[in-house]
Parts: C-alpha cells; sequence; structure tokens
C-alpha cells in the first residue's frame, strides 16, 4: 500500500464503510506532506507546495473540508485519494465511535489528530434490559488516558452506555483545561462524587447532562461545586438523579449562567422552586419540570402560568413527574412553540393530554405513557398535524396484575389518520392486528423507524389469531425508507423473507420471540444490504442461520445473538473464518456442543479485546 | 381467599391470560378474547411461553424488575401477606414482591412451577424506566378498581378524602385514571440506594408496620431499619420486630416535613406524623446525627420514648 507521494493524482479506493475503516489503517498516517503539521493552515503560508496532484492548494481543501460535518460525507471524502484523506483527517474535529471495540484510542488519535469532540459508545443496545452481565466492559478510562496526550484540547465527550468510574470524570475533570461538555447516557459505574469532581474542575464547562445511568446517588452536592464565579453553563440537565440538590446554589448558577438552554430539573425541584426558575430564565428553549404534586393556590396557579407565558422560547418540555390535572393549564401558554413534548413519566389520562394538545400546534415529537389510552392518541391525531415521531410506552408494569388498559391498534391508527408525517414511532401495546397496521403504513408510507412492541410474546393478530406476519411485510413493502425495525408478536420465517425481500434500507433490527427456523435468519442476512447492526433474542435461530452468510458481519457494525440455537462449535467456526470479527461468547459452558447463551460479534480493527472479563469467552 | 393468578400459554390462542387479584380486588371487564371458551377471562397479560397451562395455585410475584432489586419472599410469603386483608403492609408489599430476573430463556421459563417466571429484559424498557414505572404509586392491592375507573374523571387532585388523619397537602394521590381514594403516597429513599421507592402511608396506622413495609422493601442483609423507639410489638415475627426495636441497625428513618425540615420518624403521634410528612428518607445512622430531634446513634440501644401511638 505505498503511494509515492509526488505521483499525480494518486487515487486509492477502498471499500466503503461507515465508520472507520479496518484497511484504511494499514496505511502510513504520517502525513507525507510537511504542511499538515499546521492544522490551522494560513492562507499566507509560503511553504512550495511539493504535491502536484491536487488542483487545490491545500489549504483551500482542508478549509472547504472542514466545513463538511456528516461523518458519512466525511468517510467518503476520505476515499476519494490520498490528499483528500489527509485533508479529512486533518480537518476533523468531532468523531463518532459506534462501537468502543471496533478500534483503540491508539489507532484513532494516530489517524485523527485534531479531534475536540468524542461520541462513544459501548455495550450492546440489550444491555439496557439488563441482558448483559455486570462488568462487561466499555470502560472510558482507557481512552482517557490517550485523550490526556493526544487530544488534551478535547471539549466534549459524550458517552452512551458506557462504563465510567469516579476516578475516570476526576482525571477527566483535571486533564483537559478546555473541557466543555459531558454527556453521559445508559452509562454505569461512577456516582455523583464523580460528577462533583466535574463541576468542580470544569471551568469551561458549557454542557452536564446526565441521562438514565445506572449511578450511585449519594447525594447532590456536585450542584453545589460549581464555583461562584462560574457562568457558562448552557445545558444542564439532572432529572435522572434523585437526589437533592441544594436550591439555592441551583438558584444561584440559573441566575449567573445567563446562556442557560436547557435545565432539566429533578422530581425533587417543587413548583414554587420551578416557578423562581422561571423568572430566573425566562429564554430557556428547553424544560424539565420537578414534581408538580402539591397544591396551588390561585394566586401560585396565576403566577406560575404567567412564569410560563415569559418563556416565549421554549421548544421542549419534559419531566412532569406526578403532574395532577390542575397543574397543566399553567403550561398552556409555554406550548405554543413547543416541538417535543415529553410525557414519558407523566401518567396522564386521556382527556388531560387532550385538553394540552389542543395547545400544542407546532408538535413534532411526542413522548407519552400509555395511560392516555386510545383516546388520548385520537386527540393526538387530531391536534398535531406536524407530529413526526411518536412513542408510547407502558405505564404501568406489563406483568403486574392491575389495570391493563394501555393502547391498542385504534390508537395508533388514529395517530395516523392525523398525522401525516408521522415517520418514527415506538409503540408497546398489547393488542395488535395485520389489517391495521397495514393501514397505517398505508397512511404514513414514511416511516424511516419502525419499533413495534406487543408486549406479551408470541402473540398473534388478536383477532385473526394469525401470525403478525402479514403487518410487518405491509411495513417492509410500503415503506422504502425503512431504517430501523423491532418487531414483536407471533411470527414465522414469512416476516423475515418479507424483511429480506424488501427492506433494502434497513440499518437497524431487533427481533425477539420470533421466526421458526434458521431461514429467517437467512432472508436477512442475504436480503437487506444495509444492515448493520442485527439483534436477536429468544428465536429458534442455530448455527446454520448464523453461518450463512458470515461474510456480512464485517460490513455491519454487529451482531448479538441470546437465547436462540447457536453453539459454541457454530461460533468457534464463524472466528476462525473471519479473523477481523471479534466473536464473543457468554456462555454456562464452553464445550462444542454446548449452546451460546449470548453471542456478540462485531468487526474491529483493534483485535480482540483485552480487558474482557472471565465470562466472555473470545473465539 | 387466595387470589389466583395465572399463566396462560398463548400460543394460537387468544393469548389472554388471567392474572386476578386476591381479595376483593376486582377484575376489569375483558376485552374480547378470541378464545371464547374462556368467558370468565380477565383481561390480563401473561407470558405466553411454549402454551403452558394455567396454575392456578401459584401466586406469583410477576414484577418485573432491574436486577438492582432483591428477591423478596418467595410466593409464599406472597401468598400469606396478601391473604390478610387487615394487614395493611401488605399493599405496599406486594408491590415489593420484585423479583429480580432470571437468566433463563423462554423455553426454560415454560417449565418453571411454582416460582415466579418472568423474562428477563422483556418488555425492552430501559432499566432506569422500567423502575420508575414500578416506582409509580398505585393502589394498594386490596382497592375496588371497578367502581373508581371511569365513574371518576376529575380527581385532579390532590384533596386528600379520606383517612381523617390525612391532610389534603402533600398527598402522593394516585395518577392513574380517576381515582377517589386518598392514598398517601411518599417517596421513601435509602442511603446507598439509587433507585427510590413509594410507599402509601394511608395503608398503615401506626409506625410499626410502616417500619416493617420498609425494611422489607429496602431489604438488605446486613442491616435494618430502626425508625421506631416505642415499645410494643405489633407483630408476628418476632425476630424481625425485635431487630427493629433494636436501636442496632445502621439505619434510621426520617422525614421530612412540610416546612422543609429533616425529623426522625416516631416522636410525634402517628396523625400527626401523616399530616406533615412529605417524604421518607432512610438514612444512615451516621449521617442522622443532630436531626429533628435529640438522636444519639450511640444511644439507640432500645431507649424507649412514649409511644406515640
Amino acid at each position: 500500500m505505498y503511494f509515492p507521494s509526488k505521483k499525480k493524482n494518486a487515487v486509492y479506493v477502498s471499500p466503503i464503510k461507515q465508520d472507520i475503516h479496518p484497511i484504511d489503517f494499514s496505511l502510513p498516517t504520517e502525513p507525507m506532506n510537511h504542511k499538515r503539521k499546521n492544522p490551522d493552515p494560513s492562507p499566507d503560508s509560503d511553504e512550495p507546495t511539493t504535491q502536484l496532484s491536487s488542483p487545490f492548494p491545500d489549504e483551500v481543501l482542508e478549509r472547504v473540508l472542514s466545513l463538511l460535518n456528516s461523518r458519512k460525507d466525511r468517510n467518503s471524502v476520505s476515499l476519494v485519494c490520498k490528499d483528500w484523506y489527509d485533508a479529512e483527517r486533518w480537518s476533523r474535529t468531532h468523531v463518532f465511535i459506534g462501537n468502543c471495540y471496533s478500534v483503540s484510542p491508539e489507532i484513532l488519535t494516530r489517524r485523527f489528530p485534531n479531534i475536540r469532540s468524542v461520541t462513544l459508545k459501548g455495550k450492546p443496545r440489550f444491555s439496557d434490559f439488563d441482558l448483559v452481565p455486570p462488568k462487561w466492559g466499555a470502560y472510558v478510562h482507557s481512552w482517557l488516558l490517550v485523550f490526556a496526550t493526544k487530544y488534551h484540547f478535547l471539549e466534549e465527550l459524550r458517552l452512551k452506555r458506557m462504563t465510567v468510574s469516579d476516578e475516570s470524570l476526576k482525571f477527566l475533570a483535571l486533564s483537559f483545561p478546555n473541557f466543555k461538555a459531558l454527556s453521559l447516557l445508559s452509562c454505569d459505574g461512577f456516582s455523583t462524587d464523580g460528577l462533583a469532581s466535574i463541576t468542580t474542575h470544569c471551568k469551561n464547562l458549557t454542557e452536564l447532562d446526565i441521562q438514565e445511568n445506572d449511578i450511585d446517588d449519594k447525594s447532590g452536592k456536585w450542584l453545589s461545586c460549581f464555583p461562584e464565579n462560574f457562568m457558562s453553563l448552557e445545558v444542564l440537565n439532572f432529572a435522572n438523579l434523585n437526589s437533592d440538590v441544594n436550591f439555592k446554589a441551583l438558584e444561584r448558577l440559573v441566575s449567573r449562567c445567563k446562556s442557560l438552554k436547557v435545565l432539566k430539573v429533578n422530581e425533587n425541584i417543587t413548583f414554587k422552586q420551578l416557578h423562581r426558575l422561571l423568572v430566573l430564565a425566562p429564554d430557556l428553549r428547553e424544560l424539565g419540570t420537578g414534581s408538580l404534586l402539591q397544591d396551588l393556590t390561585p394566586r401560585q396557579h396565576s403566577e406560575l402560568k404567567s412564569a410560563f407565558n415569559n418563556c416565549k422560547n421554549l421548544n421542549i418540555l419534559s419531566g412532569f413527574y406526578e403532574v395532577t390535572s390542575i397543574f397543566l393549564p399553567v403550561l398552556y401558554p409555554a406550548c405554543t412553540n413547543l416541538t417535543f413534548l415529553n410525557l414519558s413519566y407523566a401518567a396522564l389520562r386521556s382527556d388531560e393530554l387532550s385538553n394540552l394538545l389542543i395547545h400544542c400546534p407546532l408538535l413534532q415529537r411526542l413522548w407519552v405513557l400509555d395511560s392516555v389510552e386510545d383516546e388520548g392518541l385520537e386527540a393526538v391525531g387530531s391536534n398535531c398535524p406536524l407530529l413526526e415521531e411518536l412513542r408510547v410506552f407502558p405505564a404501568s408494569d406489563p406483568f403486574e396484575d392491575e389495570i391493563l388498559h394501555g393502547v391498542t391498534e385504534t390508537g395508533f391508527l388514529a395517530v395516523s389518520y392525523g398525522c401525516k408525517k408521522l415517520h418514527y414511532v415506538l409503540y408497546f401495546c398489547r393488542q395488535m392486528t395485520n389489517a391495521a397496521v397495514a393501514t397505517i403504513v398505508q397512511n404514513c408510507p414514511d416511516f424511516t423507524h419502525f419499533r413495534l412492541c406487543i408486549m406479551n410474546p408470541r402473540q398473534p393478530d388478536y383477532q385473526t389469531d394469525e401470525p403478525m406476519d402479514e403487518a410487518f411485510g405491509a411495513v417492509v413493502k410500503t415503506c422504502t425508507k425503512l431504517r430501523r425495525l423491532a418487531v414483536s408478536g407471533l411470527l414465522t420465517d414469512l416476516a423475515f423473507e418479507y424483511i429480506g425481500k424488501y427492506a433494502k434500507n434497513l440499518e437497524t433490527l431487533s427481533v425477539a420471540f420470533a421466526g421458526s427456523s434458521d431461514r429467517g435468519m437467512e432472508c436477512v442476512l442475504k436480503g437487506c444490504p444495509k444492515l448493520r447492526k442485527l439483534e436477536i433474542r429468544d428465536c429458534p435461530f442455530g448455527n446454520a442461520a448464523l453461518l450463512s452468510s458470515f461474510r456480512k458481519y464485517e460490513s455491519m457494525r454487529s451482531l448479538w445473538m441470546s437465547g436462540c440455537k447457536v453453539t459454541m462449535d457454530g461460533c468457534r467456526f464463524l472466528a476462525q473464518e473471519m479473523p477481523r470479527l471479534n466473536v464473543e461468547v457468554i456462555s454456562e459452558c464452553g464445550n462444542d456442543g454446548c449452546q451460546a447463551d449470548k453471542l456478540y460479534v462485531y468487526r474491529s480493527v483493534a483485535g480482540p479485546r483485552k480487558d474482557a472479563p472471565p465470562f466472555v469467552l473470545t473465539l | 381467599m387466595q387470589g389466583v393468578v395465572v399463566l396462560g400459554g398463548a400460543t394460537r390462542s387468544g393469548s389472554i391470560s388471567t392474572l386476578s387479584m386476591e381479595d376483593n380486588n376486582l377484575v376489569l371487564s375483558s376485552e374480547d378474547s378470541s378464545s371464547p371458551d374462556e368467558s370468565e377471562l380477565e383481561l390480563g397479560l401473561g407470558l405466553s411461553l411454549g402454551g403452558t397451562a394455567c396454575k392456578p395455585q401459584q401466586h406469583y410475584a410477576r414484577i418485573l424488575t432491574a436486577k438492582d432489586f432483591p428477591s423478596v419472599g418467595s410466593s409464599v410469603s406472597a401468598s400469606s401477606s396478601s391473604s390478610s386483608s387487615s394487614s395493611s403492609c401488605s399493599s405496599s408489599l406486594s408491590r415489593a414482591n420484585v423479583t429480580s430476573g432470571t437468566k433463563r430463556s423462554a423455553d426454560s421459563v415454560a417449565a418453571a412451577n411454582g416460582a415466579s417466571s418472568q423474562v428477563v429484559g422483556w418488555p425492552p424498557i430501559r432499566s432506569y424506566r422500567m423502575n420508575s414505572l414500578v416506582n409509580q404509586a398505585k393502589l394498594p392491592a386490596t382497592e375496588e378498581f371497578n367502581s373508581l375507573i371511569g365513574s371518576s374523571k376529575n380527581s385532579n387532585t390532590v384533596v386528600g378524602k379520606g383517612t381523617n388523619n390525612c391532610s389534603d397537602k402533600n398527598n402522593g394521590s394516585a395518577k392513574e385514571n380517576g381515582r377517589l381514594r386518598s392514598s398517601l403516597f411518599v417517596k421513601v429513599n435509602m442511603d446507598g440506594t439509587p433507585i427510590g421507592r413509594k410507599v402509601d402511608l394511608s395503608a398503615h396506622r401506626c409506625y410499626e408496620t410502616l417500619a416493617q413495609t420498609l425494611e422489607d422493601m429496602f431489604h438488605t442483609s446486613t442491616s435494618t431499619i430502626s425508625s421506631i423507639r416505642s415499645s410494643g410489638e405489633e407483630h408476628d415475627k418476632a425476630t424481625r420486630s425485635s431487630k427493629m426495636l433494636d436501636g442496632s441497625s445502621d439505619f434510621v428513618l426520617t422525614y421530612e416535613d412540610k416546612d422543609g425540615d429533616w425529623m426522625l420518624v416516631g416522636d410525634v403521634p402517628w396523625g400527626m406524623f401523616i399530616n406533615s410528612v412529605r417524604r421518607l428518607k432512610i438514612m444512615r445512622t451516621s449521617e442522622a446525627k443532630g436531626l429533628g430531634n435529640t438522636l444519639r446513634s450511640e444511644e439507640r440501644n432500645g431507649r424507649q420514648k412514649t409511644n406515640p401511638i
């Protein structure tokens, strides 16, 4: 792979991959042209161009490429020729790594020297549902160690499903003087002490976003650790933390931080306190309320209402822990410009939702609990013509023996009739029919994300008793733009035949309790050219399915199979044939014939991981 | 009258299985079932895993939770607690009967008998959100739902009716549709436990049962809650109550009153407590010094104060 630097129009082409392509890293990554050392080229540079192949001076090329933000575009650009590859890598400031084990920090920092912002995702998605044992991995610390030397000016770190320790957070806080934004979603391994390190030491912090983590919530003291002269915060989200924060400290913080745009408080903040915060920060774009449970006197009611009225820029509302009806009208004035309403922690009734939605004409995204029932969803259909995304979560544990209302196909249908722009749906329901789904996708053929969860595993069409094959067949036939699909209900191989045949843009597929034989999975693997993530649980797919198109896995980010019929020898075979895949198994026993309980396969340029716990077998 | 929880197999059938409640809890009107012979079918959800038949004798604790939650009681204790309708603890306990997910696949779950059967990680909701579901205010098991559902659409609030001790403030009134009954749900957090719970104070009449409930909820093997310094034993479980009154535990029960002050639980009459409590916290004894009243953690060896009850 030698490219003489002076060769005119030197071009190399390698197969296009999504994120960082394995083959790239066998290239010399040291720049061939000395001027590359300066990442901020001045147009006055009088260094002679040593390469004549490019029609532009490299500075121009870099300047142009630095305007590219989409990582897909950047990946394409990097494949054009060596010059463009170099220009791209020097000008890239943000990198997204969908699987932290697909690449090593050393390789990353070698290729991209000027990164300011990193997004890292760790564990397989099913770890959100407790399918991955603790201490599985995805430790951020080893990344931070390398970043401390190579990316000293790192500003942003966004982590999803990574294991983060307090020590890591402290290290982060102390190692990066320009650090600005920290976002932790669905991570684990740390406590509020770690947050305190961040708030104490990060003088330039603009964003602290702590969402849905498995955190040891010891106290709210971290909030009080912001220095008294600290005022750069723009985003603060501690909605999912349970401990009390010192309200006075919060109040002072909000009043100092004039650029605060996003504030999401936790449920310990009362409405009175919320009122004070709103008065201090009327320019908020995103607000997460606390608990709205207490009584309101008429005066408090009108005060709060007028505070909300003053929030002219509010686009996103969330929180609503323990909200009672009496509060909702207080919000109406704030809803005029609302584009995203997250009610997924508030068990609203249909009438409450309906009354609220009347005031939200511009709504594009709505998350609710199924306590609103079909009637509530009818109100959605009637009031939200601009709706693009709907998520309906179950309000109560579906296996608990209490109220069982929730939503049915009727609600979904109603939304599809009224919301023609709908393209993203996550829908937890207790019953569904093939006919309803067919109608729904007829009404809304532009679905990009269709995630239907019929909560009872293997439940058929409740009217006809048939499998739900035709439903998902309709989805993939009609929705040609479909990128993400989650299936449920009783499904035979036919559903997967449909998927393989029609879902040509499908990138992510989630399957549970479905399929009748290996053929199902085979159809998908053969048929979906853009498939990147496949996650399967409790399906009758075995070695034949796994190995039917095993070369495909190198074009995918990852494959997860748990509770299926693959056995150890099948996995071993895969590992043998595909050395650039990491094949990891969590299984009770390691003998050939044994079931491989949990299989995780992913491509990597970093080789097998060195931090695997004992229960993970890398084959 | 022991309630029955039934697992319905649901391969080709209507897949609606019965999950009926104990005692006078009412069944909800059923939806159309595609298996017409099950006419008395209550609407419910069951695991349709491999089509196992119902197991009428078993009472399952079928709450799906994150792995954090220790298993509280087997099916036996669940039955015994819920059968005593007078026990105000049962309501909270039945909710506290959480069982950590087992790592069995769907196939083996079908073969399970007697033990609570759940599917790990299903439905696919993030643990954080799932825990919020479990913690949401719900009516105690002894309620009658039917009359409440649909008949009262108002209830916005918060005005407490019912128990004479309840104030009209700070009622954690149930959020579900149209409940009029005043339940007094308050949050309970425990030091060192990331996930809080909720307990219905109106289901209790005395500190002992409350402490008992909380102890069950936050069941830890090493420490117990010693919240009450009153004398008297309300519980048959001698070992438990003695632990509670021992003063030997590492934790103490405190509450935040409506003025925002943190006080020790047990010092005021129950009624007064109910009126002013906003939420509870199980604090480490070491951190509870100087609270509210004169608690010396070192001296909590059964020093008795006037029984508030």
